[in-house]
């Protein structure tokens, strides 16, 4: 009899644990900034990519821990020899929050409004290979065919950034097919998202998904007041948390930090080399030239730069693509060693000479320029600073400026009105195609040297011809050859000086059941519909 | 003088001799970078420890009292003088001269004038000396602090306008620029001090929120400014109590000024 | 008398479309204008690129914008914030009764604590009093107000203390320059050798006499409270137009910019004008 009641209880305590972890609750974090926009078309910002991805449902997912694609709301699909089109067979049953059916017509009407050339989309821009229209065509009400007027590089990872909006429901973007709905929104304040109670997916035990009822966001930009409210339990995860925060959770609470290693996101200085600009001529000339810019990467201490600024939660950076891409990453390419001696043999190569403590060039100019970067970014600030001193001990004189982050993108940009500038590259994509605008010698995001009429160097020539190749083709082989190439190039020539990579780093409150941090964006979130928070935490006013 | 203000006066000398003698007091450059003890605590070799990058926090804060020391308190100086010779003169005036001051003043004390230092930014050379970009900083400041003081002088100079005092002076044979001189100035004293030693601090904190702007001290000279920043991490301040000593010195010499500064006249 | 008034709500009303188009000067021809982050992008096109630059033309001939805006005000439209994509309007109606709360009751508490501070410091004879009260001003004034945001958050303590430990030291230090110096003139110490009691001396001689410059403070200072507020709001998460204008700035939103300062400028008249009426009054009440 004992052993019956006991055995009972311990089923009703096993019973009700699940039902709690699974009970749903509210899941609370920050967002940086308000949201521009709800329209998933027209996201740009990092808050309202938040909200797109909590709400948006996409046809293609790619799973941000394995970074292969998995279907959602495709069930399959099929893309077309030339890489201009791709074929999707569509789950049925599927409905939008407001109940309104979901269908083919549905896929057309979005890619339809996402290639509208007056919306100026930037998920559109991404597809955006050729100039003419892209056709849609609904094959049956779960089939659709789409085809676009030049080939698309890794066209069906893009359709992974495209939340389909609904053609027939009244409330228009709306109306979500993603885990959540928006519920409320008070400006400045907060953000409250509610459990679809439509969502289509369900768990392997046929639950429906999401398991959380809720997900509060707060608009905070402070990241001490963040941290503060994490370890006061106020908050139950931090997305990307800053290296020395991390330190400091670690030092109290080791296993509510998470380490995911080297992120895509890279940090790099550069060198103005528009013919343009209003620098003087000598400068001009020593920026243009390979062997100052190699000198300069040479002289760099990188391993200082992840240690001292990033308490070695980052990586020497290589090139244009991060370690943590393995695809992508061309593996022959090494970083460029911390080499003071190799540094001032390079630039002796080019005429100057070190004198009384100040290197010249060929026309006795002591060499001296600014760094530019955005304030507010202290690790910008403290990387500057320790360049500034490597610089130094090369009888370079470096002067740091930090600049608010409009007149910094005025100089780079409009007025060229700089020397050297430190900024960073957030990569969403891991395809690199996603950098063609910066790699494209007539683009205007060619950082050293926008728009340029024709390529103004061989290099830069090479570079464009090896990425409208890896753009044209649809074989990941033949793409793969094409930007190992480029990054071999970029290595060759440093155009850009890479610095370093840093971690991904994360923060997950112990009441969050089923998270699972990785170095692709949204770290810890990105398997939204299966986290919980536990019961102590639905008790939370 | 009395035994407070002595003291105010001892702290202030040793405060100026020190931050004069750097260059001989201090352990290590300001910009030397120590970069195996980053964020380090305090220690025999480092007093106050390092920063993020492993400078030297004493040494930092020596360097940097000089240059906040000598700078704050001259751009305070030139804003109380422009109070002085806006606020103290319109009021003393009265009528069209002082709605025209008054409406001035309201219109300075509304406008974002954030722009107006970005653009100066914009017309430095990137490659100004530290030293030069600080003097601008502190000039800026100083024409652009003057106007709540000058609304608070411009009353107490109306008041003036008809008292006793005044009244005594004109029927005496003084006139116009004299009369302000001689009679007025001195009888606002209190309020010209009083916005003098305001000034001080909260130029040295504006002079570090400048830096958002590219004004300010330039790396890697350091200001009790940008010393003071360290204190906005301050989550860490419990495990690293030694960054408070900038915001301690610089209390010290504040309210030591203010000591110097202020009358001694016994309240009635 | 009525002329006076209607020359005041003039001038009031010069002086804040003056503002209003000296502030659309500033930031039109500050760096930074009519640039956007979105510009950084790698994914847009060149023709997106160039529909980001074209969304600025309207705001780049400084008087026609101005005029237009001024003309669009008159029927109850700000315009639209571009950084926050939300009708200006809108974001004034939602934000300002919460700046409007802090910078009041920031102010309120602040004048109580200065006041409280400055009357004892006058009229106490304890030098080590004084001193006590010299140093905690003078302390508060060099704390900086991010690190006084953060407190507050940190001790739950709400925003509007952090407004009245900025406002206290300024007003502190003004009010007891005033005090100290109405309590040492000669008639104060005629009416005490008199026999005069404290409280009769404070509210017959020095207060009148010191009352007008007080009024003049207490109306700058709500210009100093609206400065303290941006810091406070921005980092205690409050959202108030502070918080709103410190975006503004860093966004060069010219349309919401121009707006905030129309606003601020109404504010600093009103609280300006409203002090030198009462203190014209108060000066005709003592003569």
């Amino acid at each position: 009899m004992m052993r019956r009641v006991s055995c009972l209880s311990s089923c009703i305590v096993l019973v009700v644990g699940l039902a709690s972890a699974q009970s749903g609750s509210e899941l609370r974090f920050c967002l940086r900034n308000e949201p521009k926009t709800f329209n998933p078309l027209l996201v740009e910002d990092d808050a309202s990519e938040t909200v797109r991805y909590l709400t948006g449902g996409v046809l293609i997912r790619s799973n941000r821990q394995t970074q292969k694609l998995e279907p959602e709301l495709a069930l399959s699909w099929k893309l077309s020899k030339d890489g201009r089109g791709i074929t999707f067979q569509l789950r049925k049953g599927v409905f939008f929050s407001d109940g309104t059916p979901f269908s083919a017509d549905d896929v057309a009407y979005t890619v339809k409004q996402m290639m509208d050339p007056a919306l100026h989309s930037p998920t559109g821009d991404a597809f955006r290979s050729g100039t003419g229209p892209v056709n849609t065509q609904a094959l049956a009400p779960d089939r659709i065919a789409i085809t676009f007027s030049a080939p698309v590089a890794g066209l069906d990872q893009l359709f992974d950034q495209v939340a389909i909006l609904s053609a027939h429901s009244p409330i228009k973007e709306k109306a979500v097919l993603g885990p959540f709905v928006v519920a409320d929104y008070k400006p400045g304040s907060s953000l409250l998202l509610k459990r679809n109670s439509n969502y289509w997916k369900t768990d392997s035990q046929g639950h429906k998904l999401p398991y959380l009822d809720a997900i509060r966001l707060d608009i905070q930009p402070n990241r001490d007041i963040e941290v503060l409210r994490f370890k006061r339990g106020e908050l139950d995860l931090i997305n990307s948390l800053d290296s020395e925060y991390f330190d400091r959770l670690s030092s109290s609470s080791p296993n509510l930090v998470h380490d995911a290693g080297p992120s895509l996101d890279s940090e790099q200085m550069w060198f103005n080399q528009v013919g343009k600009a209003p620098i003087p001529n000598y400068k001009r000339s020593w920026f243009r030239s390979t062997n100052f810019r190699r000198a300069i990467s040479l002289a760099i201490n990188r391993d200082d730069l992840s240690r001292v600024v990033f308490n070695a939660h980052a990586r020497p950076a290589i090139g244009p693509i991060s370690t943590a891409n393995k695809f992508w990453f061309n593996q022959e390419l090494k970083a460029d060693l911390y080499n003071q001696q190799a540094a001032l043999a390079k630039l002796q190569l080019d005429g100057f000479r070190l004198q009384n403590g100040t290197l010249r060039d060929v026309n006795g100019n002591a060499v001296e320029f600014s760094i530019i970067t955005n304030s507010g970014n202290k690790y910008r600030e403290r990387m500057a600073v320790l360049i500034q001193q490597d610089l130094q001990k090369l009888g370079i004189k470096v002067n740091v400026v930090t600049l608010d982050f409009p007149s910094l993108i005025e100089r780079i940009s409009q007025s060229f009105n700089y020397e050297a500038a430190i900024l960073g590259l957030t990569n969403v994509d891991i395809d690199p195609n996603a950098q063609m605008n910066v790699w494209l010698s007539s683009s205007e995001n060619h950082q050293w040297n926008p728009q340029e009429k024709t390529p103004e160097t061989e290099w830069e020539a090479e570079i464009d011809k090896l990425m409208r190749e890896q753009a044209s083709s649809s074989d990941p082989k033949k793409r793969k050859r094409a930007f190992d190439r480029v990054q071999q190039v970029v290595a060759e020539q440093a155009p850009f000086i890479y610095l370093v990579n840093r971690n991904a780093l994360s923060a997950v409150s112990n009441s969050v059941q089923g998270a699972s941090p990785v170095i692709l964006r949204p770290q810890t979130y990105w398997n939204i519909e299966r986290l919980t928070v536990t019961a102590e935490v639905a008790k939370r006013p | 003088m009395s035994a407070t203000r002595k003291l105010a006066c001892g702290i202030l000398l040793v405060v100026v001799i020190t931050a004069l003698g750097a260059t001989w007091i201090a352990p290590a450059d300001y910009a030397t970078q120590f970069r195996e003890a980053p964020s380090a605590p305090p220690s025999r070799h480092h007093l106050l420890g390092t920063d993020e990058i492993g400078r030297d926090r004493f040494s930092r804060m020596l360097y940097g009292t000089r240059i906040s020391l000598l700078l704050a308190p001259t751009a305070a100086l030139l804003s109380t003088v422009m109070a002085a010779l806006i606020g103290a003169v319109a009021g003393y005036l009265g009528g069209f001269w002082e709605r025209l001051a008054m409406g001035i003043t309201d219109l300075f004390l509304s406008l974002p004038w954030l722009f107006l230092l970005i653009t100066v930014r914009a017309l430095l050379p990137l490659n100004v000396s530290p030293l030069l970009s600080m003097l601008v900083t502190f000039l800026m400041l100083g024409f652009l602090g003057w106007a709540a003081s000058a609304r608070v002088l411009c009353a107490a100079a109306r008041s003036l306008r008809h008292s006793g005092l005044l009244l005594q002076a004109r029927a005496l044979g003084l006139h116009g620029a004299r009369l302000f001189a001689i009679h007025v100035v001195p009888t606002l004293k209190p309020i010209l001090l009083a916005q003098f030693w305001i000034s001080i601090p909260v130029f040295i904190l504006s002079e570090a929120n400048l830096g958002i702007l590219g004004l300010g001290v330039a790396e890697p000279l350091p200001s009790w400014g940008s010393l003071l920043k360290e204190l906005e991490g301050l989550t860490s301040l419990g495990d690293q109590p030694w960054k408070l000593a900038p915001l301690l010195l610089l209390i010290v010499v504040v309210t030591s000024f203010q000591v110097v500064l202020s009358s001694e006249e016994v309240p009635a | 008398m009525l002329w006076r008034i209607s020359r005041r709500l003039l001038a009031i009303a010069a002086i804040v479309v003056l503002g209003g188009l000296t502030s659309a000067t500033l930031v039109r021809f500050a760096p930074g204008f009519a640039t956007d982050e979105q510009q950084l992008d790698p994914r847009l096109s060149a023709e997106s690129l160039q529909a980001l630059h074209q969304s600025h033309e309207s705001e780049k001939k400084v008087f026609l914008f101005y005029a237009a805006y001024l003309n669009r005000a008159w029927h109850g439209d700000l315009g639209i914030s571009r950084s926050l994509n939300r009708p200006v309007s809108s974001l004034l109606r939602d934000r300002f009764p919460v700046t409007l709360r802090l910078v009041a009751m920031g102010l309120a508490l602040g004048w109580l604590i200065a006041l409280s501070f400055a009357l004892t410091s006058a009229l106490a004879r304890v030098t080590a009093y004084r001193f006590f009260a010299i140093a905690l001003s003078g302390a508060l004034l060099c704390i900086p107000a991010a690190v006084l945001a953060l407190l507050s958050v940190v001790l739950n303590t709400p925003g509007y203390l952090a407004i009245a430990l900025l406002v206290f030291p300024k007003v502190f230090a003004y009010s007891r320059s005033l005090l100290e110096r109405a309590y040492s003139s000669p008639h104060i110490v005629t009416a005490r050798a008199k026999g005069l009691g404290r409280l009769r001396i404070l509210c017959w001689h020095v207060f009148p006499v010191v009352a007008p410059s007080l009024v003049a403070l207490a109306g700058v200072s709500v210009s100093m409270a609206i400065g303290a507020a941006i810091p406070i709001e921005a980092l205690c998460g409050v959202a108030g137009v502070g918080d709103l204008a410190w975006q503004a700035a860093l966004a060069r939103d010219l349309p919401l910019l121009v707006n905030i300062t129309i606003l601020v400028t109404v504010a600093t008249l009103l609280s300006n004008s409203g002090a030198d009426v009462v203190g014209h009054a108060l000066r005709a009440q003592e003569s």
